[in-house]
């Protein structure tokens, strides 16, 4: 779970936050927060779909759901 | 009572010099956008009226009245005066939606630039070939977008200043780079206004088109006399109105109608600085009583998308009149928001080089649902044979669409492709690309873009910008980026490539190249789907042939196939 956790964490920082200095933790707000927007989800939801060899229903790939790294997780758990 | 009344009257009556009546203007004066939407409105008694609601992503509120957003903009105005920047220097606007971003584009035109706003998610390699084509001066912009601004400044000797609004002294500036903070600088009392004229440029906008590198759409300060009225007579603006538009100011219409318009009448308004939520929005709309609402048919498809149940959740009573802009609202949209929020949203028809809305649904006439309405008051528009560019008079006949020149908003040229803009007149019309019909009683109903461009989202993309940009990816041989059904965002980019030797089609390198795209150009032009192909179709003369591959995408008719290289 831990790992999992680290895992989106880090893609996130990797290749979505532009502010060197901003530090986010497994709660900031991601998309509400500006820092993945509604078209970079996509690419998001591929990553988790690639890594963890899963399917994500668009229907629940929400901007609410992929609001932050905790809840991200949460979703992947059900098809992993 | 509506501000527009009986549209039919308003077309029998109508001079746009009603509203140069209303704003106080006689031809031959000077008209400043900036002045106009600040200064004046004080002059009117209305300096202590607020202005600006600003609300960031983490909940933070920011109130500007007229009276801030004009010492603000003269601020801004005087800081980059001193920097020497001076009339006609475009000032580049690279930022979130926050106040800096709002008041700055005012600030600028105060002293007679030309006001470049770019959307901040733009990929360095967007950003870059928008600010070559302009030449651009100065550049203002935040601490999280600097590092694309510094990726490619070497490249732009013409680029003097980088204007950091939110600098925190945590790392040295570098060279060029410059601090400024709005809220905490010494405020300028009384600036100068740079007497721009009626035909002085104001603005430009970046728009996509089939080929070639984007194109920057001159604005001038006349447009303010279209945007100021149709704000007035198509979102029904009064007085206590409270006014949200969601669109960003880096395209056309958060500068028209989230600038200009609202501020030339000296309406409130609020601004919401976070990414897209149901839950968000409805409690915005709640929080701040908004009365009137501007946004577009993708937002509305993703609030259908979170159902009905969290519309309860809140009180949304302070809604009066709801539109929409962008691309096509869907007559399921329109029939739902009715059902939802007692009220449709009416959709509005224009673009970036028209300046201000051309074809309207109005309050007070009937709204067709799916329609785009009729022209503005004063706009001929007609549909045009796509071959002779004669009018089309049989109602429900397909066509393009045509307007008569001549409406104060119009752009004035393509910056540095004369030839260009003039290509877009065909006798006697501008043609905006778009094909229509029209009904028998005067209604226009969309059909579809007339070239390959993308609209996703209400944005334009260019095909031939992302097929570009993808064969700077190592891995890609060829490339042909065709627009794809989507139900929320009407169009998504497909791109169909051929692989170099050596790499192997698969998933992960499917995100490599989507995150590629992304970062260079923007999350808007990334392929949301990425198709490995042994070889693109193209012509005996070796064209790709486009528009087979966008056939299937689209379930339709292949058509001519005779100047096909092979079928494979």
């Amino acid at each position: 779970m831990e790992d999992m956790k680290d895992v989106v964490l880090n893609y996130v920082i990797e290749e979505y936050l532009e502010d060197e200095d901003e530090e986010i933790t497994y709660d900031t707000p991601l998309i509400s927060g500006g820092i993945v927007d509604s078209f970079s989800m996509v690419s998001l939801k591929r990553f988790l779909e690639n890594k963890y060899k899963i399917s994500i229903p668009d229907e629940k790939a929400s901007p609410e759901a992929f609001d932050n790294v905790n809840s991200i997780v949460k979703v992947v758990k059900e098809y992993v | 009572m509506s501000h527009i009344g009986s549209y039919d009257q308003r077309v029998k009556n109508f001079d746009w010099s009603i509203a140069e009546k209303e704003l106080g203007y006689h031809d031959g004066d000077p008209i400043n956008i900036g002045w106009y939407c600040s200064d004046r409105i004080c002059e009117m008694g209305k300096s202590d009226k607020l202005a600006l609601i600003w609300e960031g992503h983490s909940g933070d509120v920011k109130k500007y009245t007229y009276n801030d957003l004009r010492v603000n903009s003269n601020t801004i105005g005087a800081f980059l005066k001193e920097l020497g920047i001076k009339n006609d220097d475009r000032v580049c606007l690279f930022m979130d939606k926050i106040p800096e971003l709002y008041i700055g584009l005012l600030g600028i035109l105060k002293i007679g630039a030309i006001a470049q706003p770019l959307f901040s998610a733009f990929g360095d390699e967007s950003l870059h070939v928008r600010m070559e084509n302009a030449e651009t001066k100065a550049i203002i912009t935040q601490r999280k977008h600097v590092a694309k601004v510094r990726k490619i400044r070497d490249t732009m000797p013409f680029l003097e200043h980088i204007i950091i609004v939110d600098y925190d002294g945590k790392h040295p500036l570098r060279e060029k780079e410059t601090a400024f903070r709005m809220d905490e600088a010494e405020k300028v009392e009384k600036l100068d206004i740079h007497p721009t004229k009626a035909e002085s440029p104001s603005l430009l906008h970046y728009t996509s088109g089939t080929t070639g590198k984007p194109k920057g759409v001159k604005h001038v300060h006349y447009s303010l006399i279209s945007q100021y009225l149709t704000t007035k007579w198509v979102l029904d603006l009064h007085e206590d109105d409270i006014y949200w538009c969601t669109a960003d100011p880096g395209w056309v219409t958060g500068t028209s109608y989230g600038i200009i318009g609202p501020f030339s009448l000296g309406i409130t308004q609020c601004v919401l600085d976070k990414g897209f939520g149901a839950d968000n929005w409805y409690q915005f709309i709640d929080k701040y009583k908004v009365s009137i609402w501007y946004s577009a048919p993708t937002a509305i498809r993703s609030l259908m998308k979170a159902g009905e149940e969290v519309v309860k959740k809140h009180d949304l009573s302070s809604l009066r009149h709801l539109a929409s802009v962008g691309e096509p609202l869907n007559a399921e949209a329109v029939i739902w928001s009715e059902k939802v929020f007692g009220k449709p949203f009416y959709d509005t028809y224009w673009q970036t080089e028209t300046g201000s809305m051309m074809i309207c649904n109005y309050p007070g006439m009937k709204v067709k649902p799916g329609s785009m309405g009729k022209p503005f008051p004063g706009i001929t528009a007609a549909v045009v044979d796509p071959d002779s560019y004669e009018v089309i008079d049989e109602p429900g006949k397909p066509g393009l669409i045509g307007f008569k020149p001549g409406w104060p908003a119009m752009f004035r040229t393509y910056w540095g492709n004369e030839e260009t803009y003039r290509n877009k007149f065909k006798n006697g019309w501008y043609i905006p690309g778009d094909r229509s019909s029209i009904d028998n009683e005067g209604y226009y109903w969309f059909i579809g873009r007339d070239d390959d461009v993308i609209n996703t989202a209400g944005h334009l993309v260019s095909p031939f910008e992302v097929e570009s940009a993808l064969l700077e990816h190592e891995a890609v041989a060829e490339s042909a980026v065709v627009a794809k059904p989507d139900d929320v965002n009407m169009e998504v980019v497909k791109a169909f490539v051929t692989l170099n030797p050596g790499y192997e089609a698969n998933d992960d390198l499917e995100l490599k190249i989507m995150n590629f795209i992304r970062k260079k150009l923007s999350p808007l032009a990334m392929p949301q789907e990425i198709e490995y192909v042994k070889s693109l179709p193209k012509t005996r003369s070796g064209k790709i042939m486009r528009r087979l591959l966008h056939a299937k995408e689209w379930g339709e008719e292949i058509g001519d196939t005779s100047t096909l290289e092979d079928d494979e």
